[in-house]
């Protein structure tokens, strides 16, 4: 599948926005953060951010984006329409949560249930979005089981990095959070590594044979068209294909393994949190991309064997 | 709204016969023809008459190389919408622009509700609706909606553009809810069958399978049979003994 960089912002941003609205509003609710109202600033400030910068993202790609709003009618069959819904949705127990915690530096209480109630919003948010992609039976690679879980602890791993990193800015040590995200990258890498065998082992139920119904042995002759069109340029993208087994490396590398050692360097010297929170942040910011990068470019939609693909 | 009908009054759709076809891609041409001021016009081409032209066509004629007892075989394939039962690319649509209809089972875009962001075509195993970058918008067969039903054509007319201009007569148009109907009967006769029945979509549109060759139509035998030609006298004979050697 063509990986339409809009989209891919849009996947990671918001999903690493929604992870610590997540982790905000969970370890807010154990007693467990900082009440200063310039870390409410800066943690709910950066994750509501993130998913407004994904939001807006998302539309980028749209052939009409001024009609974006009808996208919120659909929501009984359409996981699309459920996601934007849901995304909305969370936006009004977020804004309080963050309105209770800056301007009047409440964060318990009634305030607390708020901020439940937006990581309630954030998982069912990124949840619809994994399920946008799994509910599509004609991409083998993504009809999968592990996609929509993959999306929520990919979430909750890159959302763990970045409230690391600000609670080490805000001179506030929580190894809590620390084992959260490395729980969750080693989480993570497990699934990831479960999805990559599985779609490199499973064989495709769709093949040639079935596409055209002429038997075994069918072969295309010769394309419909003397130039690429839309269903080839959109479904049927080759590059990743080529480079997956490096590309697969550098995510594994970036996105689990660096930011798992750091994690676990900064449980051990607390002092070099700020530096290593930092660049757990960076690695896990590249790996996330090449990792969603990959989800798309690997993805081949079966219409590719009307093309001999 | 994207929730599909329960069931459909009638199930429109078309047969193509694989065994007639000749792959002269008139089909396409008229589908084009007709399209490009119908329902979903214009359908945009881009450099039309450059090195790398492109544009919207809801019917494209694929061809396959199948083998047989008697060698390889040429299949002629066109491929547009099978308007399915149980259509995953309107479900998937969040505005409800894309919808099935519950009086003849037609999968239609509503342009103006269209958002254009695509995933509908991922939806499709099929590849049947391409997406108009000039417009935004995607587009699809219609069964020429504009044409089945319109009074102001003679009744002779009102059939899809593709089914029309067919000179083989590869592709017919009927209703497959009714079982006396000829493309109902057609289906039964030679053994119609659905694209992808493991995608689950129940497609409308039926395709029969090539007809078995057998010893006297295929063009390896007719070769052989050249083989008892009695070689002629004088220049003609000299050149048949010689090449024969």
């Amino acid at each position: 599948m063509h990986p339409a960089y809009s989209v891919i912002f849009f996947t990671t941003a918001s999903g690493a926005g929604y992870g610590l609205l997540f982790l905000l509003g969970i370890f807010n609710a154990i007693g467990c953060l900082p009440e200063s109202r310039w870390f409410g600033l800066a943690g709910l400030g950066i994750a509501l951010a993130l998913i407004t910068a994904g939001l807006l993202s998302s539309t980028f790609h749209l052939g009409h984006p001024e009609r974006a709003w009808r996208a919120f009618s659909q929501w009984r069959t359409s996981w699309l329409s459920r996601e934007g819904v849901a995304a909305v949705l969370t936006y009004v127990p977020a804004g309080l949560f963050g309105i209770g915690w800056v301007f009047l530096e409440q964060t318990q209480g009634i305030w607390a249930v708020l901020g439940l109630l937006a990581s309630l919003g954030a998982v069912v948010t990124v949840y619809c979005t994994g399920m946008i992609y799994a509910s599509l039976k004609a991409i083998p690679a993504w009809h999968r089981k592990l996609v929509a879980p993959l999306y929520l602890v990919l979430g909750m791993a890159t959302g763990g990095v970045l409230l690391n990193a600000l609670l080490f800015l805000f001179v506030n040590f929580l190894p809590s959070g620390i084992i959260l995200t490395i729980t969750a990258l080693v989480t993570g890498l497990i699934l990831k590594q479960q999805y990559w065998q599985s779609i490199d082992s499973t064989p495709a139920e769709s093949t040639v044979e079935t596409a055209t119904g002429l038997g075994a042995g069918v072969k295309v002759l010769d394309p419909p068209h003397t130039s690429t069109n839309y269903l080839q340029s959109e479904m049927g993208y080759k590059v990743a294909r080529k480079h997956a087994e490096k590309l697969r490396n550098i995510a594994m590398a970036t996105l689990f393994a660096l930011p798992m050692v750091l994690g676990v360097i900064i449980l051990l010297v607390p002092s070099l949190g700020v530096a290593l929170g930092v660049m757990s942040v960076a690695s896990a910011g590249l790996g996330i991309v090449v990792e969603r990068w990959l989800f798309f470019a690997e993805a081949k939609h079966v219409v590719a064997l009307y093309y001999g693909e | 709204m994207t929730a599909l009908p329960a069931s459909t009054e009638k199930k429109l759709g078309l047969v193509i016969d694989l065994d007639i076809c000749v792959g002269c891609h008139a089909c396409a041409v008229n589908c084009k023809e007709w399209n490009t001021g119908g329902y979903h016009a214009p359908l945009t081409d881009k450099t039309p008459y450059g090195p790398e032209a492109t544009g919207v066509w809801f019917n494209r004629i694929h061809s396959f190389e199948t083998k047989d007892a008697f060698g390889s075989r040429t299949v002629y394939f066109p491929k547009s919408c099978l308007h399915c039962e149980d259509a995953p690319c309107v479900t998937v649509c969040p505005t409800g622009a894309s919808y099935k209809r519950g009086e003849d089972g037609i999968v239609m875009v509503d342009e103006d509700m269209c958002i254009g962001c695509k995933l509908c075509s991922w939806s499709c195993p099929y590849g049947a609706r391409e997406f108009d970058d000039d417009v935004g918008v995607m587009k699809k067969c219609t069964l020429c909606v504009d044409r089945i039903y319109n009074d102001n054509l003679p009744e002779g007319d009102r059939v899809p553009a593709c089914v029309a201009t067919c000179p083989a007569s590869a592709r017919h148009f009927g209703d497959f809810a009714d079982p006396e109907s000829e493309v109902s009967k057609m289906t039964a006769e030679r053994g119609g069958y659905d694209l992808m029945p493991e995608q689950d979509t129940q497609p409308a549109n039926k395709y029969l399978p090539p007809r078995p060759r057998n010893a006297a139509t295929s063009s390896a035998d007719s070769n052989s049979k050249l083989d008892d030609v009695d070689p002629e006298g004088g220049f003609l004979g000299w050149v048949d003994r010689l090449l024969s050697a």
